[in-house]
């Protein structure tokens, strides 16, 4: 099973939240949105400048930078993972 | 005076005694998460109304009200801003929390709780119960939303969620107005300090996002809750709205596509109005016996106002664009597209949606910059956003542009040159803001890496009846302004255009007090192409944007060569095409507005910051419309 960055995951696939590696007052207000360990996660889409992107989290929709998504990371679900190979 | 809208007032003390209640019940506090719909509650519950849009972080201060939509005019209702937990990052956060604890100066410590949730992503919007009920106060969990959650397929047992929670549950739709008898009947039980009959319960004593999380996610599997689907509907316009290349169309698209109908619909109907209100202005001053009286109340009160509120229609319109795109949630679509262009000037994505409420207003966008956590940043911000076009600027730029540029069409007439001339001041008013942040960034304000995180809501079709308040609150709003600073100030002009008065006779505009002041202003504008009456209808405009309109109704309507025509034919036989263009380009970057200049003030405790933002954009104003009236009189 694979862990790697948000930001690296394609659109389309999904997976878990394994860790986030942000400051506190970030990952606080992350938390809040559904982004803790354990909460699964989809890449929905990229804005039309291809960043931010549009992440489906616990029924909500938000959109994250790749700055910002590259210090969340995820284990991609095993049908996201043979779709990617 | 300001141009934004605020209802907020003083909390008075209510009498000891008050029918139907203890006295001990007096105040209530509206808490909830960003977006959840608590200004729509709150506007329900007091009969009041606070702006209400569809993106989170509308409400930034606390507002208070008397409860008077449920009959209980001796409750106050104060509703607080929107936040996910009771530990504090951002200063709106803060503000909620000194409220429920009762350190807020000037404001009662609440005596019970109405926690509103959406009940579509209950098991995030939970999270906030938990440090909400550790407050130990009698609070009613209000689960909002209830028609959507019913008609996306989602379910919720109340009943077993109030046992869970051990605190009364109730399913509304603040929207629709449904299921709010339960406020009523909960505030009656907490004032006579009746048993609800439910257990106190075990709450996570470490109150960490992560607990509470764990804890909320518990207490949703054990009460049947079933999220619902997502909205279909959202998800396609997505796709749609944020392609690759449909969306910034989309986007552009919808600009243009405003300030076309400001013009094509807008214009018509601000001269038919402006003809109702000449002639009906004329008929009136037959009616007066031909004296200085008359002389006084057509030259001197009449003109002024009269100029500026034939733009009403045009303003109307305006708002009316900006409430359907706030209420249906394009908005933080439109955040994500420009999030590009925002990061390459420094900024954080949350500075976009107070620098877009600045198209409305500078004044509120000042106060939403509350949001930003990052005081540089904020800084940054609050400089920046007079820079953006508010509608104050509307009547001075329509008018030049009805005067001096042709009706022009291309495309088949969709697309029009004065629609162009309009987008393209809006323009230069953004490239002002982007070059000024650059420059903060490269210099003062260091970047800092505060994330751009956006929550995207569903999209909502706006309501009429939600447009229609708009659009009255703007109205009134607008004319009230007309009433009160534009025609004070429109008069002084007048005075000052008639005196000094010689053996009984008002003196030519000529050899007036006010010809002589203009005169003397005028070396400093004449390389802009403006000659002195557009001089004092500067000076006069430092108070508000619109009262330049009115100044220059009120002089060209006292000048004989210039009284019998209309204002646009008035400033046609005065001034050339450079001086016209000279002054749009100058009010796009001068800081005309007394209420922004307080607002910073109050916001940074200083006239500092005020003193230079009106010195810098006065400067750049000044330069900018020098360049604009020489290139154009030279080359064209």
């Amino acid at each position: 099973m694979s862990v790697l960055a948000l930001s690296d995951a394609k659109v389309g696939s999904a997976g878990v939240v394994e860790r986030i590696e942000l400051p506190d007052e970030v990952s606080h207000y992350l938390a809040h949105l559904g982004f803790l360990p354990g909460t699964s996660v989809e890449i929905l889409r990229h804005a039309p400048a291809g960043d931010p992107r549009v992440y489906r989290i616990d029924g909500i929709e938000v959109g994250l930078r790749n700055e910002t998504a590259r210090h969340i990371f995820v284990k991609l679900t095993p049908e996201s993972q043979e779709e990617a190979a | 005076m300001s141009c934004h809208t605020s209802v907020a007032e003083p909390i008075e003390e209510t009498p000891a005694s008050t029918p139907g209640g203890s006295p001990r019940l007096r105040t209530v506090a509206l808490v909830g998460p960003p977006n959840c719909g608590k200004s729509t509650l709150f506007n329900r519950l007091t009969g009041m109304r606070q702006k209400v849009a569809n993106y989170p972080g509308v409400t930034v201060e606390h507002h208070s009200g008397k409860m008077k939509g449920i009959g209980r005019n001796d409750l106050t209702l104060i509703d607080l801003p929107g936040i996910y937990t009771l530990a504090t990052y951002s200063e709106d956060a803060r503000v909620a929390v000194d409220v429920l604890t009762g350190k807020m100066p000037g404001v009662p410590k609440p005596d019970c709780i109405l926690l509103i949730l959406d009940v579509t992503h209950l098991n995030r919007q939970l999270m906030l119960a938990a440090p909400v009920f550790s407050m130990g106060l009698p609070t009613l969990v209000l689960l909002n939303m209830a028609d959507q959650l019913e008609a996306r397929g989602g379910k919720i047992d109340p009943l077993g969620l109030a046992r869970e929670l051990g605190h009364p549950v109730a399913l509304i739709s603040a929207a629709q107005g449904k299921g709010l008898d339960a406020i009523p009947e909960f505030l009656l039980r907490a004032s006579l300090k009746l048993d609800s009959g439910l257990r106190p319960v075990q709450l996570p004593v470490l109150q960490s996002a992560a607990s509470c999380r764990s804890w909320a996610t518990q207490v949703t599997g054990r009460t049947r809750y079933q999220t619902p689907a997502a909205s279909l509907w959202t998800r396609r316009l997505d796709s749609l709205l944020l392609h690759r290349i449909f969306g910034p169309i989309f986007f552009l698209a919808v600009v243009v596509a405003v300030f076309q109908v400001v013009f094509t619909l807008g214009q018509p109907l601000s001269d038919g109005m402006g003809t109702v209100l000449t002639n009906a202005g004329a008929r009136a001053a037959l009616l007066l016996p031909d004296n200085w009286l008359r002389v006084m109340l057509r030259d001197g009160l009449w003109n002024g106002v009269q100029s500026v509120l034939v733009f009403l229609p045009q303003i109307l319109l305006l708002f009316l664009f900006i409430g359907v795109l706030e209420d249906s949630g394009y908005l933080a679509r439109a955040a994500l597209i420009a999030d590009r262009v925002m990061r390459s000037i420094g900024l954080n994505g949350k500075a976009f949606i107070p620098l877009l409420s600045a198209y409305a207003c500078a004044v509120p966008a000042i106060m939403a910059t509350r949001t930003i956590e990052n005081k540089r940043e904020r800084v940054a911000t609050i400089l920046i956003a007079p820079f953006m076009t508010c509608s104050a600027r509307l009547p001075i730029y329509t008018l030049i542009i009805a005067a001096f540029i042709p009706d022009h069409r291309f495309l088949g007439g969709v697309l029009g040159l004065r629609a162009l001339t309009m987008l393209g001041l809006y323009g230069i008013g953004f490239l002002a803001a982007l070059l000024t942040a650059k420059m903060l960034n490269s210099s003062v304000m260091k970047a800092s890496h505060a994330p751009f995180i956006l929550e995207l809501p569903q999209y909502r079709w706006p309501t009429f009846k939600s447009l229609g308040f708009r659009l009255y609150d703007r109205g009134k709003l607008f004319l009230q302004k007309a009433g009160t600073v534009i025609l004070g100030v429109t008069f002084l002009v007048w005075v000052f255009s008639v005196l000094p008065i010689h053996g009984g006779q008002f003196s030519d505009l000529s050899q007036s007090i006010i010809a002589h002041l203009g005169r003397a202003i005028e070396p400093v504008l004449r390389p802009l192409g403006f000659n002195w009456k557009i001089g004092v209808g500067l000076l006069s405009s430092v108070v508000a944007r619109e009262v330049i309109v009115g100044t220059l109704g009120t002089l060209y309507g006292v000048d004989p060569a210039t009284h019998a025509l209309g204002l646009q034919a008035a400033l046609r036989h005065d001034l050339a095409l450079g001086g016209a263009i000279a002054l749009v380009v100058f009010f796009a970057f001068a800081m005309q507005c007394t209420s922004t200049l307080i607002v910073v003030r109050r916001e940074t405790n200083s006239w500092k910051l005020p003193a230079l933002q009106f010195a810098y954009m006065t400067t750049v104003a000044y330069v900018a419309a020098l360049l604009a009236n020489q290139l154009i009189t030279h080359l064209l």
